[in-house]
C-alpha cells in the first residue's frame, strides 16, 4: 500500500540528508509503527507519505514514494487527499471549520462528494468515533482526547485507504489515549484501513503494531520487523520490554499479558527481596534554598491598604493550599483542595484531560486568583506578590516551555534569566552547562530539541533558586533517553532539597520520581497518598512494572534491578 | 428532541423549549439575523428620539438574550456595546469641550475658555456648556450607538462561518480565508494571554503596555506557526482540488467577468453624470448579468460540493419581514409625524413616546418567539 524505494530527504540548507536508505513496504490493512529516538526524522518519514515532503516543506526527495500506487513526485498532497488521511502532532492546527459535524464534513466538500453520500458518512463516524453526543459544539470547547477523534475522523470521512498519525496519544490521558486507540485498532480490523503511526510514548502502542519500523539513529537506514523481534535491538522500548531484557525473556514480552505468564519465577525470586525505599531523605534545613525576605508590596496594590504582607512564621511547607476553590470561565476548576508541599519531597498530580491540574499549578504561581480558600508557597500569597519576589519562590515551567523564552540565542536568554533572578552574572549558564553539557551560546532556542528546550527552561527558572518547582506535563515530546535525563535532574534537585510538583500524564514518570502522587476529578482530590500506594491501586495510572508484579509494589525497572543486583 | 437539520416546526412553546444546537443545524438561516439587525438599525436612523431609540436597544438586546447561541463568536455583543457607550461618551465629551452649534439658554458650566490664534477661527476650547447642546449631542450620538448595537446583535446571532458557507462556489476559497481569519484572532488572544502570563513566570510585570509589546515577537511568531501548520493540513485535506475545465469555457468566464465589471463601471457613471441618463441603467442591468454569469461560470471549476447548507425556511421570513416592517413603518411615521420622531432641542423640551411608531418597534421582538432556543452551555475546560 505505502511503498519507500530508497528514499533520501534533504532540506534546503541542511548539508546531511535528514533520513537516508529509508526502503520498506507498508502491506495493506497492517498497523506500522514508526519508532525511534526524537531527531531521527519519523515526521519527515510521515509527511513523505502524504506528499507534504518535499511538496511543502521543500527540500529534495530522492527516490521513490508510492501509496496505492500513486506517485508521490507527480501528485500533489491534495491529489493524494482522497487516498491518505493525515493527522499531524497538534489536532488544534489542523481543524478548519470550527463545529465538530462541518470539520467531519470538509475533507468531503474539497473531495467533492455528493449531500447523500456526506451526510451517511458524517453519521457513521460520528458512531464509529463515539462523537455523536458532540457533533454541534465549537471544537474550541472540546477537550484533548475529543479533538484528536475528531481530528481522525475528520481525516477519515473521504475513506482514506492510508491513514498516517505523528503522535497521536502524546497529549492524551492514559484513558484518553486508549479511547484514540481503540478507534485505531478498530478501523484497521473492521475496514481495512493501513495506518503508518509515530509515537514516542511506546508502552501504550507497542501492543497494537502488526509491524515496527525503527529508525535508529539520523542518516541511518531503517528495520523493519515484527515487534518483539525490533524492540530486542531497539534504543528506544517501553519498560516491559526493559523488564524482559533484564529478566532475560525471549521472545520479548510486548504486553502486561505476555509479561505476567513468564514472570512468575521473576515474581519467586523478588518475594523476598525488600523494595527500594523511595521516601524522601529529609534534607537538612542548612541546605534548603531559603525564600528571601519580601519587599514592600507595591506601590498599584495601594487599593488594598497598605498593608505590608507580615513575613509569616517560616512555614514547615514549601506550599500550602487550604480549602481551595477556583472558578474560571463560569467552570468551577478547582473545589475545596487541600494540599501541603514540603521541601525535597517530588508530588504528583495526575488526572484526566480538564480535571484541573494546570490550574492548580497557575494558582501556585499566582496567575489565578483563588475565588475561596488560601494558597501560600513559602511564606507568600502568590497572587499579591510582585513577579519579582514570586520567581525566587516558586518557578512553573508551563507546558510548552518555548513560552518562557524570548531571546534568539542562548546566551541572551541566559543573561536575561540572570537579570530577572536578580543572580551573579553567568548563573544561569552554569546550571545549563551542568545540566544539559554541548548547548553552544549562539544557537536559537527554537533550533533546540524538545529535550533541550526543557532544560534551558528549567535552567532559566532554576537560576532564582525557588525552593518550589512545578513542572506542567514536562514529558510531551521527549523520547525515552531525553526522560531519563530530565528524571535525574528532578531526583537531584529533590535531593538539594527542591519541593517538586509535576502534573503528568505520564504514569511512567511518575513511577520513576514521585513520592507522593494527587489524584484529581473535576476539580477535587479524589486520592493523596504516597506513589506505590496510589498507582498501583489503579488500573489506568498503574505502571508497567507494578502490573507485571503486582500484587508487590514493585514501579520501576530501576527498582527491580536494583533489588536483584 | 428533533433530529436536527429538519426545520423545526415554529409551534410557540412546545417547539422552543427542546434543546437546540448552538448556531449549527436548525438554526436560523445567519443571513436572516444579519437582514433583521440591519433593518433594525435602518430604522435607527429615522429617528433621534431617545425613547424609540433606547426602545430598538431593548428589543435587540431581548433577542440576542434569549436566542444568542453559547458560541464564541457570540461573545462579540459585549464588545459592540462598550463600543456604543465609548462612542456616547466621546461624543458628549467633545461637545462639551469644542462646544455646540446649537444656541442655548440653559447654561450648565462655563468652562475657562481658551483663546485660539486667528487661523483657528471658527474653533472654540472651553466655554459655555448648554443642556440643549448636550441634549442635542445625546440624541445624535445615540442614533449611531444604537446602530451599533444592532450589528453588534446581528454579530451574536449569526455564525459568521455559516454566513460565509452561503457564498456562491466562485468565491469559495475567499470565503474559507476569512473563516480561517475569522478563528485565528481568538487563537491570537490566547495566545497573548497565555505568554503575558510566562512573564510572570520570568519575573517581570505581567502587565502594562511594555508587557505586551514585549510578548508580540513570540505571538508573531507561533501565529506564522500555526498558520504553515494549518496550511500543511488543509492542502493534505484536498483543498484547492480544482476540476478540469475545457480552454474555451475558462476563456468566457473571464472574458464574462471582465466585460462584466467594466459594464458596471460605465453603467454607474453613466447613472451619476447628467448626460448618460439613458444609456446608464440597461449598461449596468447587463454588466451585473454578465458578472453574475462569470461568477456561475467560474463555480464550475471547482469539485466542491455542500454538506447540509442552510435553508432559508419560513421563519428565516418570518424573521426578515418583522425586521424590514420596523424599518418601513418607521420611515412612514419619520415622513408623517416628523416632529414625534425629532424632539426638539430648543425650546428644551422633555421628549415623548409617540405611541405606534413605539408598536411599530415592538414587532422586531417577533424573533424571540419564533426561532428555536439555544443549546445550554455544556463547555468542558480542556
Amino acid at each position: 500500500m505505502i511503498r519507500f524505494e530508497d528514499v533520501s530527504v534533504t532540506y534546503d540548507g541542511a548539508t546531511e540528508p535528514t533520513v537516508r536508505g529509508i526502503d520498506f513496504a507498508v502491506p495493506e490493512g497492517e498497523l506500522v509503527l514508526l519508532a525511534g529516538p526524537s531527531g531521527v526524522g519519523k515526521s519527515t518519514v510521515l509527511g513523505a507519505v502524504s506528499g507534504l515532503v518535499p511538496h511543502f516543506t521543500g527540500g529534495t526527495l530522492s527516490g521513490r514514494v508510492t501509496v496505492a500506487g500513486r506517485d508521490t513526485r507527480t501528485h500533489k498532497p491534495r491529489e493524494l487527499a482522497d487516498v491518505v488521511g493525515t493527522v499531524g502532532q497538534d489536532p488544534l492546527s489542523h481543524f478548519v471549520t470550527d463545529t465538530v459535524e462541518d470539520e467531519l464534513a470538509y475533507g468531503m466538500e474539497s473531495l467533492g462528494l455528493p449531500p447523500d453520500v456526506m451526510r451517511r458518512r458524517v453519521e457513521e463516524t460520528l458512531d464509529l468515533l463515539g462523537l455523536s453526543d458532540l457533533r454541534s459544539r465549537p471544537i474550541a470547547t472540546l477537550s484533548g482526547g475529543q479533538q484528536q477523534r475528531v481530528a481522525i475522523g475528520s481525516v477519515l470521512t473521504p475513506h482514506p485507504e492510508v491513514l498516517v498519525l505523528d503522535e497521536p496519544t502524546s497529549a492524551l490521558d492514559p484513558a484518553a489515549a486508549e479511547e484514540v486507540l481503540a478507534v485505531l485498532q478498530r478501523l484497521v480490523h473492521d475496514l481495512g484501513t493501513t495506518v503508518l503511526m509515530a509515537e514516542h510514548r511506546l508502552e501504550r502502542v507497542i501492543q497494537y503494531a502488526d509491524q515496527v519500523v525503527l529508525l535508529p539513529a539520523p542518516g541511518e537506514p531503517p528495520l523493519l520487523g515484527p515487534p518483539a523481534e525490533v524492540m530486542a535491538v531497539s534504543p528506544v522500548y517501553p519498560p516491559v520490554v526493559d523488564l524482559g531484557r533484564l529478566a532475560g525473556w525471549s521472545p520479548l514480552p510486548l504486553t502486561i499479558r505476555d509479561a505476567r505468564r513468564r514472570a512468575a519465577p521473576l515474581r519467586d525470586r523478588l518475594a523476598d527481596r525488600e523494595i527500594p525505599d523511595r521516601t524522601p531523605p529529609a534534607a537538612p534545613a542548612a541546605s534548603r534554598p531559603a525564600p528571601p525576605a519580601l519587599r514592600p508590596a507595591p506601590s498599584r496594590r495601594w487599593r488594598r491598604g497598605k498593608r505590608v504582607e507580615t513575613p509569616a512564621a517560616a512555614s514547615p511547607y514549601a506550599a500550602e493550599v487550604r480549602s481551595l476553590a477556583v472558578r474560571r470561565d463560569r467552570v468551577q476548576a478547582l473545589r475545596h483542595v487541600d494540599l501541603t508541599v514540603s521541601p525535597g519531597e517530588t508530588v504528583a498530580l495526575m488526572g484526566r484531560n480538564g480535571a484541573g491540574k494546570s490550574t492548580l499549578l497557575s494558582a501556585l504561581v499566582g496567575l489565578v486568583e483563588p475565588s475561596s480558600g488560601s494558597v501560600r508557597t513559602g511564606g507568600a500569597v502568590p497572587h499579591r506578590t510582585a513577579p519579582r519576589d514570586l520567581v525566587r519562590r516558586v518557578g512553573l515551567i508551563p507546558q510548552e516551555p518555548r513560552d518562557l523564552l524570548y531571546a534568539d540565542t542562548v546566551a541572551a536568554e541566559c543573561q536575561a534569566a540572570d537579570r530577572d533572578a536578580e543572580a551573579p552574572p553567568g548563573t544561569c549558564r552554569t546550571l545549563l552547562t551542568d545540566l544539559l553539557p554541548g548547548v553552544t551560546d549562539d544557537t536559537h532556542p527554537r533550533d533546540l530539541s524538545e529535550g533541550q528546550r526543557l532544560t534551558l527552561a528549567l535552567s532559566v527558572v532554576l537560576t532564582a533558586r525557588p525552593p518550589l518547582l512545578l513542572l506542567d506535563e514536562p514529558t510531551r515530546g521527549l523520547d525515552y533517553a531525553a526522560k531519563a535525563r530530565l528524571a535525574g535532574v528532578l531526583r537531584s534537585l529533590a535531593a538539594e532539597g527542591h519541593a517538586i510538583v509535576l502534573a503528568t500524564h505520564d504514569v511512567e514518570l511518575t513511577a520513576e520520581l514521585a513520592h507522593r502522587v494527587v489524584l484529581l476529578a473535576e476539580g477535587e482530590v479524589i486520592a493523596d497518598g504516597p506513589a506505590a500506594d496510589v498507582v498501583v491501586a489503579s488500573p489506568s495510572f498503574a505502571p508497567q512494572v507494578a502490573k507485571v508484579l503486582a500484587p508487590r509494589k514493585w514501579l520501576t525497572v530501576a527498582q527491580v534491578r536494583e533489588a536483584l543486583a | 428532541m428533533p433530529r436536527n437539520g429538519q426545520p423545526a416546526q415554529p409551534t410557540g412553546n412546545g417547539a422552543a423549549q427542546a434543546p437546540r444546537p448552538a448556531g449549527g443545524r436548525g438554526a436560523l438561516h445567519p443571513g436572516a439575523w444579519w437582514l433583521w439587525a440591519l433593518a433594525l438599525g435602518t430604522a435607527a436612523t429615522r429617528t433621534t428620539n431617545p425613547l424609540l431609540l433606547a426602545l430598538l436597544i431593548a428589543v435587540s438586546a431581548y433577542v440576542v438574550v434569549t436566542r444568542r447561541p453559547h458560541a464564541p463568536w457570540s461573545r462579540s455583543y459585549g464588545a459592540f456595546v462598550k463600543l456604543a457607550l465609548a462612542v456616547l461618551l466621546i461624543r458628549l465629551l467633545f461637545t462639551t469641550v469644542l462646544g455646540s452649534p446649537i444656541p442655548g439658554t440653559h447654561t450648565l458650566v462655563t468652562l475657562p475658555e481658551v483663546p485660539l490664534p486667528d487661523w483657528a477661527q471658527g474653533i472654540r476650547l472651553g466655554g459655555r456648556v448648554t443642556a440643549e447642546g448636550l441634549a442635542f449631542t445625546l440624541y445624535d450620538a445615540m442614533k449611531l450607538a444604537t446602530l451599533l448595537i444592532c450589528v453588534g446583535a446581528a454579530n451574536a446571532l449569526a455564525n459568521p462561518s455559516r454566513l460565509l458557507k452561503s457564498l456562491p462556489g466562485a468565491l469559495y476559497e475567499m470565503g474559507v480565508a476569512v473563516v480561517v481569519a475569522l478563528t485565528f484572532a481568538p487563537h491570537l488572544i490566547a495566545d497573548i494571554q497565555r505568554l503575558r502570563a510566562a512573564r510572570r513566570l520570568r519575573g517581570r510585570p505581567d502587565r502594562g503596555v511594555r508587557g505586551l509589546l514585549q510578548v508580540g515577537l513570540p505571538v508573531l511568531e507561533g501565529a506564522l506557526e500555526r498558520s504553515v501548520a494549518l496550511a500543511a493540513a488543509m492542502d493534505a485535506r484536498g483543498y484547492g482540488r480544482t476540476a478540469d475545465v475545457p480552454a474555451a469555457v475558462r476563456r468566457t468566464t473571464a472574458a464574462l467577468t471582465l466585460t462584466g465589471l467594466l459594464g458596471v463601471c460605465a453603467g454607474t457613471y453613466g447613472l451619476l453624470t447628467a448626460a448618460g441618463g439613458t444609456y446608464g441603467v440597461p449598461v449596468l442591468v447587463a454588466g451585473v448579468a454578465a458578472a453574475l454569469g462569470g461568477l456561475w461560470l467560474g463555480g464550475r471549476r471547482t469539485v466542491r460540493t455542500r454538506y447540509r447548507p442552510d435553508r432559508w425556511d419560513a421563519r428565516a421570513w418570518l424573521v426578515t419581514a418583522s425586521g424590514a416592517a420596523v424599518a418601513a413603518l418607521l420611515f412612514l411615521a419619520a415622513a408623517r409625524d416628523p416632529a414625534a420622531l425629532h424632539p426638539g432641542v430648543v425650546p428644551l423640551v422633555a421628549p415623548s413616546l409617540p405611541l405606534w411608531p413605539a408598536a411599530a418597534v415592538l414587532i422586531g421582538l417577533l424573533p424571540a418567539f419564533v426561532t428555536p432556543t439555544p443549546e445550554t452551555a455544556v463547555k468542558e475546560p480542556s
